[in-house]
């Protein structure tokens, strides 16, 4: 995590934007659902790393905010009939909203006591959208969710999702590489120096986990949009604890390595269910793996082998 | 400079600091010595605003500081390091250093200002000055343990006190470099006018440095004045030097 964005690093993101870019040439409605998914996903995992890697929290409720994004979004595109432009925007204004006063009770706490009240108030968001049936039509779902007619068909619809995703996770890359972002590992390392440096730790955890939620709500909107729809599931806790595996599987300690996890995770998980019924059982032991030994997920492997590389020569 | 009234802490049923009245005057370096135990670093945490006091009073310059959190007391300027290293291994030292600029420039909430060189020649200043610019770049948990006791050094600097708390600069630290640390301190503190109050159970330390020595008992003040008065004091050369010399004639 050191602060400029290297060469190769950022050829690589070029590449990745090109390859992105050129998916509806393989001409594969599958694939290109499929890669619209993984994209909304990885900023998904990434805005959960500013808690988790950055501040040094781990959050089990994450998904409140990407569910507050989506059905805010479903909501005013189709029962209130917003354009475009204002609902986006009011989306990612409600999740900010939720998210900072969420984090202002859950930033009194620390470590399990904090991922308890992450935990609870997800559990809040997912009861609203359960029992709010008029609103966001409960356990059935919000179904039929109207996207503006320029975006509607699935080629122009996968290169706005690419736009929105690739503006966001490069603001995500500035706000993690600022000032703030160097503060915030500082408090992730150890508070107490923090704290004595003169740094208020509890107001940066706070933004930390601010910041997250808005861009779960990003993330959240376009999965709405993709859907055309919003189901309790996207609430659920389940979900938490698949962004949270797809932070820790690509990596917390580098920035990109959620965005890794996410895609690996959900290629996985397709390419198990075109096999077996077993995928909770691959996830465990995923899981298993990544915390026996991959501490620092596959970002962190891939380092280790590049250093070994290095040594070699 | 720094005036402390009464102050009062006790853990459990233990009383670790017991209304302790002390007085830190500008530009003096001010040595609190006494055995392992005495609460010579729970005085500093009471201090700093790391514990809070049951009893007594802390003014800063005048100001009444009790009760306000470190990351506040720390913007007023008074620094200090710890006896313990307390630093931020995973990052490079470099950046430990740089975040303690970025904190007391109160750039820590500039969301889209690259940190990348921020506050770099001012960084690479007090590195040099504690002599780690080479290691500028290692992560800050693989240093050796002397280099980190430095590197703790200048992070308390960068805050660019007024007054600084050393809490046992040189625990742990061989004898050479316990000398060239002491000698390092001096000079800053000279250089900077910096007011210097640290605890140090190293007597050639102590009377290399101090110019007032204060001496904590089972969390009381025994003895306070110059370095000689203290030691030639007879409740103190019981207590404590007492001990050493007893042991030394014995050797
Ligand atoms: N947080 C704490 N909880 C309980 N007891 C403590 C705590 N901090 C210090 N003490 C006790 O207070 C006494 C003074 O400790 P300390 O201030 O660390 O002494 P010194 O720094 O002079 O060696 C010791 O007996 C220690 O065990
Ligand atoms: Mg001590």
């Amino acid at each position: 995590m050191t602060g400029r964005m290297t060469r190769p690093v950022l050829a690589a993101c070029l590449t990745v934007l090109v390859l992105l870019a050129l998916v509806p040439l393989l001409e594969s409605n599958y694939l290109i659902d499929l890669f619209n998914e993984i994209m909304i996903y990885a900023l998904f995992a990434l805005s959960l790393n500013v808690i988790i890697g950055y501040s040094g929290n781990v959050s089990f409720g994450h998904a409140a905010y990407f569910a507050i994004g989506g059905y805010t979004m479903a909501i005013l595109l189709t029962t209130y009939e917003w354009p475009l432009l204002p609902a986006f925007a009011a989306a990612v204004a409600f999740s900010f909203a939720c998210s900072a006063v969420v984090a202002y009770f859950c930033t009194r706490l620390t470590d399990i006591y904090f991922a308890m009240l992450t935990l609870a108030f997800s559990m809040l968001v997912w009861g609203v959208a359960f029992k709010w049936r008029l609103m966001t039509g409960g356990d059935d779902g919000f179904v039929g969710v109207d996207v503006p007619a320029f975006i509607a068909e699935r080629v122009p619809f996968y290169y706005f999702s690419l736009v929105v995703i690739a503006t966001a996770v490069a603001v995500l890359w500035v706000i993690c590489h600022s000032a703030f972002g160097r503060a915030l590992l500082a408090v992730r390392e150890n508070p107490v120096r923090a704290g004595f440096v003169g740094i208020n730790t509890r107001l940066m955890r706070w933004w930390a986990f601010v910041v997250a939620g808005t861009f779960a709500g990003i993330a959240g909107a376009l999965f709405a949009m993709v859907h055309r729809g919003m189901y309790t599931e996207s609430a659920f806790w389940p979900e938490s604890a698949t962004v949270l595996i797809m932070t820790l599987l690509g990596g917390m300690y580098s920035f990109f390595g959620p965005a890794i996890g996410a895609a690996s995770l959900f290629l996985l998980e397709r390419l198990t269910n075109e096999y077996t019924e077993y995928w909770p059982l691959v996830l465990g032991t995923i899981l298993l793996a990544i915390l026996m030994f991959l501490p620092e997920g596959l970002a962190g492997l891939a380092q280790a082998v590049r250093r070994q590389i290095l040594r070699g020569r | 400079m720094l005036k402390i009234e009464g102050l009062f802490k006790q853990f459990g049923g233990f009383v670790a600091i017991d209304d302790v009245s002390f007085e830190l005057l500008e530009g003096e370096k001010h040595a609190i010595i006494g055995p392992n135990g005495a609460g010579k670093t729970t005085f500093f945490n009471l201090v700093t605003g790391h514990l809070l006091p049951d009893r007594g009073s802390v003014a800063f310059q005048g100001e009444d500081i009790t009760g306000r959190p470190p990351h506040r007391i720390v913007k007023l300027g008074l620094a200090r390091s710890f006896q313990r290293i307390n630093i931020y291994p995973r990052m490079s030292v470099f950046e430990n250093v740089q975040v303690a600029l970025i904190a007391r420039e109160r750039q820590e909430l500039r969301f889209f200002r690259l940190a990348a060189g921020l506050c770099g020649p001012e960084t690479n200043e007090l590195l040099e000055l504690v002599g780690l610019d080479e290691e500028a770049d290692e992560l800050a948990g693989e240093l050796a343990y002397g280099k980190q006791k430095q590197l703790e050094l200048a992070i308390a600097l960068a805050e660019n006190p007024r007054v600084l708390l050393l809490d046992e600069p040189t625990a742990g630290m061989s004898p050479s470099e316990t000398e060239e640390a002491i000698r390092l301190i001096r000079e800053i503190a000279d250089a900077r006018g910096l007011t210097l109050l640290f605890t140090e159970h190293d007597m050639t330390v102590v009377f290399g440095i101090a110019d007032r020595i204060t001496v904590l008992h089972h969390g009381e003040i025994i003895a306070s004045g110059a370095p000689e008065a203290v030691r030639s004091d007879p409740v103190v050369r019981q207590v404590y030097l007492g001990e050493e010399e007893a042991a030394n004639g014995a050797a």
